[in-house]
Parts: structure tokens; sequence; C-alpha cells
């Protein structure tokens, strides 16, 4: 039976976490986050979660605890955001490069300089190409669900994971969540076996140094160089679709709710026009579809909710006969821009699907996005595109002229 | 045949000798002692030893005299310098008639 609360995002995280039995758990506060961890040491202090609750001096280091209790066959969390994530940036690289199964929630939070404690998606779409999944999540409920899941993808195809949501907009807000029972989780995750136990019977040097070429080792196999390594990485990665979508479905069977593998879409069928998100702005924009179609506008919405690995044929069958798509999303790729944009454009190359796209900068550093104004652009984008513009960036409600 | 793979999913080695390659290789001068100055060769005991203690690769065995390893003796010196009877000479590679 389900047990419905009120909760923000980050005690959903938090519940995520403990239904999930992790062993460890190492932080640094940081805001937006602070608040999942911070309830996770409250349960870890009255006993009610038995876990290490590991205090360190920074986010880097938190990574290495994670790193290391991972290794030794600890289920491992963390949380954090922006600047503490950015902090952790080299070890990211490590457990990802290390395969390990660490989860970890990033709540998402702009950069500075200048300062901003507020919402935005460029902290984790700068980690981007470390080697971690990556998932986004569009309310309270799919973060509780998404944690739990995200364990039993990171421990099937050995990689990290990356849960990802809106600062403040979701951490917090308080939305009725469904906790799902704890014995039911139990049977949804098989108990974490390590791809390598390091252990004091059997002695082994972890990541040494590893040359450009393969090499003989003592025992005379020939050890994969760094980039056989790198290439089991990329093919892990690439392989995790599957484990992603079939994990959705077996938590979809499990306990009732299905919050799409890779993407999801809202209606979607008959679009004249797709507007496109990851996140809290993608559940804006259904209700800007919503708007549109009392408009007279036939639009719907396509959330990306796997990032890395980026779903790219399901992006292919998403926009196969979309006339428009616009993209709206938090974080610009300086100089060039939005990552979710031109991962899109790129997905779509060569396949004889090629529609009209506008990209729309939105929400940097906390900046409001209303459902209308979302509405609003897609109108415009419309009209361009009509006009024959095929391709435009936009910052949305900024002052840019 | 083919070569067994790599089923490691990342980089490990289980400690052992030679498992970095024969370092060997990388020296351009060698080791050698002089009996007839070495301490522990000229008391036949257990005497000293330095060379042994210093060695950062564990290659000197401690006999009398000690025999160093040049299969993994990466040339660094150390046992000559530390040396207390100057019995160690570092003779560079390209000067051996081997």
């Amino acid at each position: 039976m389900s047990d419905v609360q009120i909760m923000t995002g980050n005690t959903a995280a938090a519940w995520g976490a403990r239904l999930s039995q992790v062993q460890v758990v190492s932080a640094y506060p940081i805001t937006p986050s602070t608040s999942v961890t911070e309830t996770i040491a409250n349960w870890v202090e009255r006993g009610e979660l038995k876990a290490e609750y590991v205090r360190v001096e920074s986010e880097h280091s938190v990574m290495t605890v994670c790193v290391a209790a991972s290794t030794v066959g600890a289920r491992v969390f963390t949380s954090t955001s922006s600047h503490g994530l950015l902090y952790m940036h080299e070890q990211l690289h490590w457990a990802a490069g290390s395969r390990l199964p660490i989860v970890m929630c990033c709540i998402n939070r702009s950069v500075g300089a200048p300062w901003s404690i507020f919402n935005d998606q460029q902290d984790s779409i700068a980690q981007r190409d470390t080697g971690w999944i990556q998932i986004y999540c569009r309310d309270n409920q799919e973060i509780v669900d998404t944690v739990i899941q995200a364990y039993r993808i990171a421990e099937t195809v050995y990689c990290p994971v990356m849960v990802c949501y809106d600062g403040f907009v979701l951490s917090h807000t308080l939305m009725p969540v469904a906790l799902p029972d704890a014995e039911a989780v139990a049977r949804f995750q098989p108990p974490y076996k390590p791809h390598t136990l390091l252990c004091t019977e059997a002695p082994r040097n972890i990541n040494p140094v590893i040359f450009p070429w393969q090499r003989r080792d003592a025992e005379g196999v020939l050890r994969d160089g760094y980039m056989e390594m790198r290439f089991k990485l990329q093919h892990a990665l690439e392989g995790a679709r599957d484990v992603i979508v079939d994990t959705g479905k077996a938590f979809a069977a499990a306990f009732g709710r299905d919050h799409g593998g890779m993407l999801w879409g809202y209606r979607t069928e008959d679009a004249e026009v797709l507007l496109a998100g990851m996140g809290s702005i993608a559940t804006e924009a259904t209700m800007a579809a919503d708007l549109l179609r009392e408009q007279g506008i036939r639009a719907g919405v396509v959330g990306v909710r796997v990032y890395r690995p980026f779903p790219r044929e399901e992006v292919r069958n998403a926009f196969r006969t979309a006339p428009a798509i616009t993209v709206f999303e938090k974080n610009i790729s300086y100089g060039y821009e939005g990552a979710l944009a031109a991962d899109i454009k790129a997905a779509l190359y060569g396949t004889g699907i090629a529609p009209p796209i506008h990209n729309f900068i939105a929400g940097l550093g906390g900046r409001d996005v209303k459902a209308r104004e979302l509405a609003e652009a897609a109108r415009e984008a419309l009209a361009a595109m009509a006009a024959g513009i095929r391709e435009r960036q936009s910052w949305l409600n900024c002052v840019t002229g | 045949m083919d070569e067994p793979k790599d089923e490691n999913i990342s980089a490990m080695s289980k400690p052992a000798i030679g498992e970095a390659g024969r370092t060997g290789d990388w020296r351009d001068a060698t080791p050698v002692i002089d009996a007839a100055k070495c301490i522990p060769a000229v008391k036949n005991r257990a005497a000293c030893h330095l060379c042994w203690l210093y060695c950062p690769e564990g290659i000197v065995a401690p006999g009398c005299p000690p025999t160093i390893d040049l299969n993994y003796c990466k040339g660094c010196g150390i046992c000559a310098e530390e040396c207390p009877a100057k019995a160690i000479t570092m003779v560079p590679n390209e000067e051996k008639t081997t």
C-alpha cells in the first residue's frame, strides 16, 4: 500500500535514498540541496536509517568518500547543487571511470559569477561529459521514484547516476507524494554486487597508471589500455538506454507509476508544434500546450527525461512528423546554443527529419517562466517559421536589445 | 587461438613482480658492486645493507655481497649514493660492452 504524504522535492529525494537502504551517505551543505542530506542526517542520528553518515570539509571529499565506499561494496548516496557539483567535477570522472554505481541528486541551481542561489540547469549540464547517466525529474513523485530506479539502473550497468531536479521549483515546493512500500522497493532492487570487491584477501591496485596501448600483466593476460577502458564506459552508457527503459516498465508494473523511459510526450499525436524541454520547464510547457490548443494551435510537449545517454532514437521518433519544434532550456553552451537544442539537431541529422527548430534560453538564475509566456513564445516562433526563419535563438523574458 | 580478453570494466592489477613490465628497460646507468669494498662482503655477515634498505624498487637482495635484480632496476643510483663504503658505481649503459 502506498503512503501519500505532502512533502518537498528534497524530502522526496531523501525518502528515495532511505527506501533504497543506502549504507553510506556523505554530503556537504549547499543551497538548495541542503535539506536532502539534513533529513537523512536526522534519520541516521535517530537510528531510523542504518547508514554511515560521513561529514567532510568539501564536495570534492564527498565524492571521494562515495567512490571509496562504493568500491568496497556499499550502496552510497549524496546530493549537491551548483558550485558544490562543480567542485566535485574531477571526482565525477573518477566515479564513472571506476564504474561505480553511485547515485547522487543534483538539485539544479545556477552557477556564479555573479552569485545566485536560484534555479537553472547550468550546473548539471556542465557535467554532461563526465560519464554519468543524467535523469531530469518533473515533479516530487518522480524524484522519489527515480532515485529508487537509479540504484537498479546504476547497479546493472555499473555507471553512476545523477538524478537532477530544479532547485526551489521542486526542491522546496510541497506536493503530495506516494511513498512506495519499503519491502516492495527491496524486491525491486536486487542487492548491490560490486564488479570488483576490494578486500584484503584479494589485494589489487585500483586505477593504476594505464598506458596508451594494451599491456601484458604479470600473469600474461593482455590488459586494456586507456582507450579500451574509455570505450567500455561509452558502450555501457549506450547500453544503459535499454536498462533505463526496462527499469521504468518494471517500476510501473510494481508500483503503478510510469514516468516514461528516455522521454515522454504530452498531446503529441496531431501536434503542429512541439515544445521540448527538461525538468520542470517541460511540465510548465504542458500547461502552455493546453493554452495554445484553447487558442486553436495544436501544440504538444516532448520532455527529455534522460539527457545522458542521449535518447537519439526516441528523439527521432518523437519529432518524425513534427512540422515545428521549439526547445526551451535553462542552460546555455556559451558561444553556441542551448545544449538540448544542439543535441536534438544532431540526433536528427541525416534522417530526413528536418523541421525548423527555434531555441529559447529561459529561466536562467531563477528568472520566472510562466506557461502563458511559453505559449506566446511558441506562437511567435510559428509565425517566424512561416516567414521562413528555420533556426533562431531567443532569450525569453530577457532584455537583449 | 584468440587472446583472452580483459574482463575488467575498470583498470586494475594484482600486486605481482613484473606487473608494470620489465622496468629495467628504463635504466641508463647500471649499479656495479665492488665486493672488495662492500662491507657485508668483506665481513661476510649481515652488516650495513643500506643499499637494500634504501632501494625504492625493493630489488636488492641483502646477501654477502648483495645482489641487484637488473630486470627491474631503473638505475636511480640511490644505492650508490647511500653506500658508506662507496662500493657501488653507476656505470653509464653506453660504456658497457654487453
